[in-house]
């Protein structure tokens, strides 16, 4: 019985951790979509960058002989941050920004030449192949019977939560208290207004850009640290479970994103553990269709009305 | 102040407006009045830069800004409290009111947060409260108070009276007169062409995209074609 529980508690717990880092990156889908109703189907692979940043800054400081692991964590997470909104900032203007005001599907065929561009682009100054980095953080508890089944949690993965929760709260204050931040959501609800007061929409626009692409590149360190490989392609599964996480929250909202990304993470988790790992992109997507089927706003999205 | 020479607005192939010229003087309160469909909306729009003008030059303070964008347009010391409010209404009180002074230097951001509360005690009752569940008149004092945060020159409401109780209608009247004392210049465009034109100091009548009067606010209250047009004869 014991044994169960704590089976059980372990899938919880390696859900959650998945489902943390899908949550990060899912607002930024959230996010834009929610300004300027497009899908940003390059985010994925700016998760991708994210990790490789990471990599390269942990190995370049490890190179330099640098050891102390908080200094090279906090280093590394700022760089990828950096790395990544400049990314963010460079796509909306040479993609996006040329095409508003037309037709959607054009920022969406856009967008998903700039997924292939960058994850090509990757390719050739990175090489295909996987690249690993040792752990860096290694080590954890352990609870129960060792001659039975034994639950872990590892530091790796208290360090995911500590750092998302920091990150979500982070971005909570920065939406509702700063200016700007409040400008975003004034934006989502109404672009056109909050341009007749004055604020720039394109530049608020932008900064939603960064914003997301910042939160990509946490993800993308924690969970490059986490599985410790990383190959161009990456982006595009993590991007598509994202996506996932964001309309089953519910598409536009933030608390959306937070809570799809988790129970997208444990869901695939329970899979994997009583049925079986293969089905679980399978159990994953087949909740997105449900719950496009019956309920299109999302958990906590709220549904369009049309006004007459 | 404002000056409106030969205007003109089209959306795609169709004429919203045509020649339209116009002119607002300091510390004066001007009426647009006119029928559903008129342009007074689109009138108010294009001064605002959404649409742009397709011709004719739009003078604020000396400076042409009908090729400016909106949002430099909106930082010249012009607001605008446009048809339907458009409040933010996922937002608190306390957070459309911060939207309305984000380029309000931060001294005078905490006094303007005051002046508007003196004004309207009822948005001080409801500040945090999230704007869409308010009632309309309260969005209407919202979405006036929002455009005051900026601390205007100039002040464009469109139909403020649109849809509200006649008390709350006067109340807003008031309102509007008692910031003309303070030397806010007002544009207001209504349907409510009676009271509009008791508070203005003078007003223009569109009708399909021309201007086919305008007179003193006075004067055209009396005049019979505005009663019979517009004032129920």
């Amino acid at each position: 019985m014991l044994e169960q529980l704590l089976y059980f508690v372990q899938q919880l717990l390696n859900g959650l951790t998945i489902g943390s880092t899908y949550a990060l990156i899912a607002i930024g889908y959230t996010m834009v979509y929610g300004i300027i109703g497009m899908i940003n189907f390059a985010h994925g692979e700016i998760y991708m960058i994210g990790t490789y940043v990471t990599f390269i800054v942990i190995a370049g400081l490890a190179y330099m002989g640098l050891e102390s692991l908080p200094l090279v964590f906090t280093a590394a997470l700022l760089v990828s941050m950096a790395v990544a909104a400049s990314y963010g900032f460079a796509i909306e203007r040479v993609a996006y920004r040329p095409l508003r005001g037309q037709t959607r599907l054009l920022a969406l065929i856009s967008a998903i030449g700039m997924s292939i561009f960058l994850q090509n682009f990757v390719r050739l100054s990175q090489g295909s192949r996987d690249i690993a980095m040792p752990s860096l953080i290694t080590g954890g508890w352990t609870f129960g019977d060792p001659s039975s089944f034994e639950a872990s949690l590892s530091y790796m993965q208290v360090i995911i939560w500590v750092v998302t929760l920091v990150t979500m709260a982070a971005l909570t204050l920065f939406i509702t208290r700063s200016k700007w931040g409040r400008a975003c959501r004034a934006c989502s609800q109404d672009l056109g207004m909050t341009n007749l007061l004055g604020i720039n929409a394109n530049n608020v626009i932008a900064l939603t850009f960064v914003v997301g692409a910042a939160l990509a590149a946490v993800a993308g360190l924690l969970l490059g640290l986490y599985y410790g490989v990383v190959n161009p392609y990456v982006g595009f599964i993590a991007g598509l479970k994202a996506f996932t996480a964001a309309v089953l929250g519910g598409i536009g909202s933030i608390p959306g994103a937070m809570l799809g990304g988790l129970l997208l993470g444990v869901t695939e988790a329970m899979t994997s553990a009583y049925f079986s790992s293969e089905y679980k992109d399978v159990v994953a997507f087949s909740l997105l269709v449900l719950v496009l089927l019956f309920r299109p706003w999302g958990l906590l999205g709220k549904p369009e009305v049309e006004k007459i | 102040m404002l000056k409106l020479e030969n205007v003109s607005t089209h959306y795609g192939k169709i004429q919203a407006l045509h020649d339209i010229s116009l002119e607002v003087k300091q510390g004066e309160i001007v009426t647009l009045i006119g029928a559903n469909g008129a342009g007074k909306s689109t009138l108010m729009m294009t001064i605002c830069g959404d649409p742009r003008a397709s011709s004719g030059t739009i003078t604020y303070k000396g400076r042409d800004i009908s090729k400016e964008p909106t949002d430099q347009i909106m930082r010249t010391g012009l607001a605008v409290v446009p048809e339907g409010r458009r409040i933010f209404a996922g937002m608190t009180v306390e957070e459309n009111l911060s939207m309305g002074g984000f380029f309000t230097p931060s001294k005078r951001y905490k006094d303007n947060m005051e002046l508007v509360y003196e004004l309207f005690p009822r948005l001080k009752e409801r500040e945090n409260q999230r704007a869409g569940t308010m009632s309309g008149g309260e969005q209407q004092m919202l979405a006036i108070g929002r455009a005051l945060m900026s601390n205007p020159e100039m002040l464009f409401l469109d139909e403020p009276s649109l849809g509200l109780a006649p008390i709350i209608i006067q109340q807003i009247f008031e309102i509007i007169a008692k910031l003309r004392d303070e030397g806010v210049t007002i544009f207001l465009v209504e349907q409510n062409a009676n009271q509009a034109l008791r508070i203005a100091d003078r007003g223009y009548v569109i009708e399909n995209g021309h201007i086919v009067l305008q007179d003193s606010g006075a004067n055209l209250l009396v005049n019979d074609e505005v009663r019979n047009a517009y004032l129920g004869g």
